[in-house]
């Protein structure tokens, strides 16, 4: 089982050289309404860095990336601790720079892309809209250019096509290679997943782990995916933290966590891990 | 949404027609009064037993029912709806004048609630429990419990008999004649619309696109009206064609308060004074306006909701 990670990879080198870590979640506490959800998570992303959260559903795991992104539900806050992001933190930002963050520096892929897109308007409208929000000199025509340049490298036959669909008119796999190809264009140092793959079907799930390990290689971007499939943790990421019941119960780097887990929990997620 | 389809939709509306003019037809024939006597009543003169007579043969109210029918139904199929018992007009002279001043009282009334409506509800759900909430939700508690004719009449006691600034009675010409009737129907829609429009917008900001939008660091505003508005209002489509339609139907109340010339008003009296033909057509264009408005809001949601048009798989 843990020898079959033939497309892990080491990150590239240029990004250990200096060991600042591009996001460092310290201690941090995320309460909804006054109940903690997750507690005392403390967690150091470093550049091109992949970092895996397992565990299963209710574990906490999407509450600690949508605090990084301050995407947390009206009720929720982060009630203690401190989330940094290049260098400064980020409970600290006023509306304009979370913008600013989210637009450029930062960002998201969904379990379902397709739900997180306006039902009515057409990809390629929201595309474009994205592209021209974060920079607004650009024009329609070369947002649109883009766009179709972003869809062409995620695979995507028929970028235009794509462009004038609605997200209900995509399979699953598409939407995500859209999903990706968004949260790509202005290849921030920090993509977050969100379940990425656990929409799709087997064959789907390893062309969409191919495809973010591609960007690693060549973008240099740090990756935090959120799953609860262990082999896809196994196989992408270079540290693993496993959480359970809004409680971080192991972290360090994969191979580590897969050959020796201290946790009789993480052997226990182990064991019931289908082989890729 | 083809050819095909919208000839199907208008056949359908021609065979609902039909049918209920047939039903009114059984209802007005059904009901109790006699429309030779009425006519006469409405003079001032009181008939004797032949004069009736004489009248219903005239009118020919003599004949059996079925062939009273055809013959109606004849006569409207070559765009001649009758006589008005009561007035002595032809029907379709006295719909025509008082459909205008109907039209634009309805729009008048549609566009002032919107304008009211729309950004009241929006801001109640986006400010949640604010001030501004609570003022909506004040404001359209009035709204819907005020009775309409009472709300019109305060209105005239305030704007016109104490400060003077508009007509008692409306003549339905010109636009200081069209306010106080307009703001009447318009505050209790507003009422009713701005709490559709917050529960509308309240269950959009709730949906996972919304999540994505801020993921992509788009502004609240962006959000509200480039995502969220556009379908918020699906579901309040529906609700504007009905209010529509009967605004359509002449807002009889209302009319008669301000004296208002428009297709209520008129109904009114030409129930009241058993006049066949008129009740006939009034009815005929109540189910028409609310058959075509019908039809109007399914090509609107194929045209907004590109799920519809489409067609989604899932």
């Amino acid at each position: 089982m843990t020898g079959s990670r033939p497309g892990r990879e080491d990150p590239p080198e240029k990004n250990q050289v200096d060991g600042t870590p591009l996001l460092s979640v310290q201690r941090m506490t995320v309460s909804y309404d006054g109940t903690p959800a997750v507690s005392d998570v403390s967690l150091d992303v470093t550049p091109g860095e992949i970092v895996a959260i397992v565990g299963e559903s209710g574990s906490g795991k999407t509450t600690v990336i949508r605090a990084v992104l301050g995407l947390l539900p009206s009720s929720g806050q982060v009630s203690s601790g401190d989330i940094r992001y290049e260098g400064r933190s980020l409970l600290d930002l006023d509306q304009a720079q979370w913008l600013d963050l989210r637009r450029h520096r930062m960002s998201m892929v969904f379990q379902d892309t397709g739900a997180m897109l306006n039902p009515v308007r057409r990809i390629g409208a929201q595309f474009v809209e994205y592209i021209r929000t974060a920079e607004p000199d650009v024009t329609r025509a070369q947002a649109r250019e883009r766009a179709e340049a972003m869809l062409e490298r995620m695979a995507l036959p028929d970028p235009r096509r794509v462009m004038d669909s609605y997200a209900f008119e995509l399979s699953g796999g598409m939407r995500q290679r859209v999903g990706i190809a968004m949260a790509m264009t202005f290849q921030p140092a920090l993509l977050l997943a969100d379940e990425p793959t656990s929409a799709l079907d087997v064959t789907m799930q390893a062309q969409i782990v191919r495809q973010m390990l591609a960007l690693r290689r060549q973008e240099g971007t740090a990756i935090m995916i959120v799953t609860h499939n262990l082999g896809v943790a196994a196989h992408m990421a270079d540290t693993i933290m496993v959480m359970r019941a809004g409680h971080v119960l192991e972290l360090g780097p994969t191979d580590q966590i897969i050959d020796h887990p201290t946790h009789e929990y993480t052997a226990s997620l182990l064991a019931s891990m289908p082989s890729l | 949404m083809d050819a095909r389809w919208l000839a199907r939709r208008l056949g359908q509306i021609l065979v609902v027609l039909v049918g209920i003019s047939f039903i009114t037809f059984v209802l007005v024939w059904l009901a109790p009064g006699d429309p030779a006597q009425a006519m006469y009543t409405s003079q001032g003169i009181t008939p004797t037993p032949e004069m009736v007579e004489e009248m219903r043969a005239r009118l020919g109210l003599d004949k059996p029912f079925l062939t009273q029918y055809v013959t109606w139904l004849g006569n409207c199929l070559h765009g001649n709806f009758g006589t008005s018992y009561s007035l002595n007009k032809p029907v379709t002279d006295l719909m025509l004048a008082r459909l205008w001043p109907t039209i634009k009282l309805a729009l008048a009334s549609l566009v002032l609630m919107l304008l009211v409506a729309v950004p009241l509800g929006m801001a109640a759900a986006v400010r949640q429990g604010s001030v501004i909430d609570h003022l909506a939700r004040g404001f359209s508690f009035l709204g819907v419990s005020m009775p309409n004719f009472w709300f019109g009449l305060l209105l005239i006691w305030a704007v016109a008999l104490k400060l003077g600034l508009l007509p008692v009675v409306s003549t339905g010409k010109g636009l200081d004649q069209l306010i106080m009737p307009a703001v009447t129907l318009a505050f209790a829609m507003i009422g009713r619309y701005t709490r559709q429009v917050r529960t509308a917008v309240l269950e959009e900001l709730n949906q996972d696109y919304v999540i994505g939008a801020r993921a992509r660091g788009m502004s609240e505003r962006t959000i509200l009206w480039r995502h969220v508005l556009p379908n918020a209002q699906l579901p309040l489509l529906t609700l504007l064609g009905l209010s529509l339609g009967s605004l359509l139907g002449g807002t009889a109340v209302v009319e008669v308060v301000f004296s208002y010339p428009g297709l209520g008003n008129m109904a009114v009296s030409a129930v009241t004074s058993y006049d066949y033909p008129l009740v006939q057509t009034y009815v005929l264009w109540i189910a028409l306006i609310y058959m075509v408005i019908n039809l109007l809001v399914d090509i609107s949601y194929a045209r907004l909701d590109p799920r519809v048009r489409r067609g989604a798989r899932s």
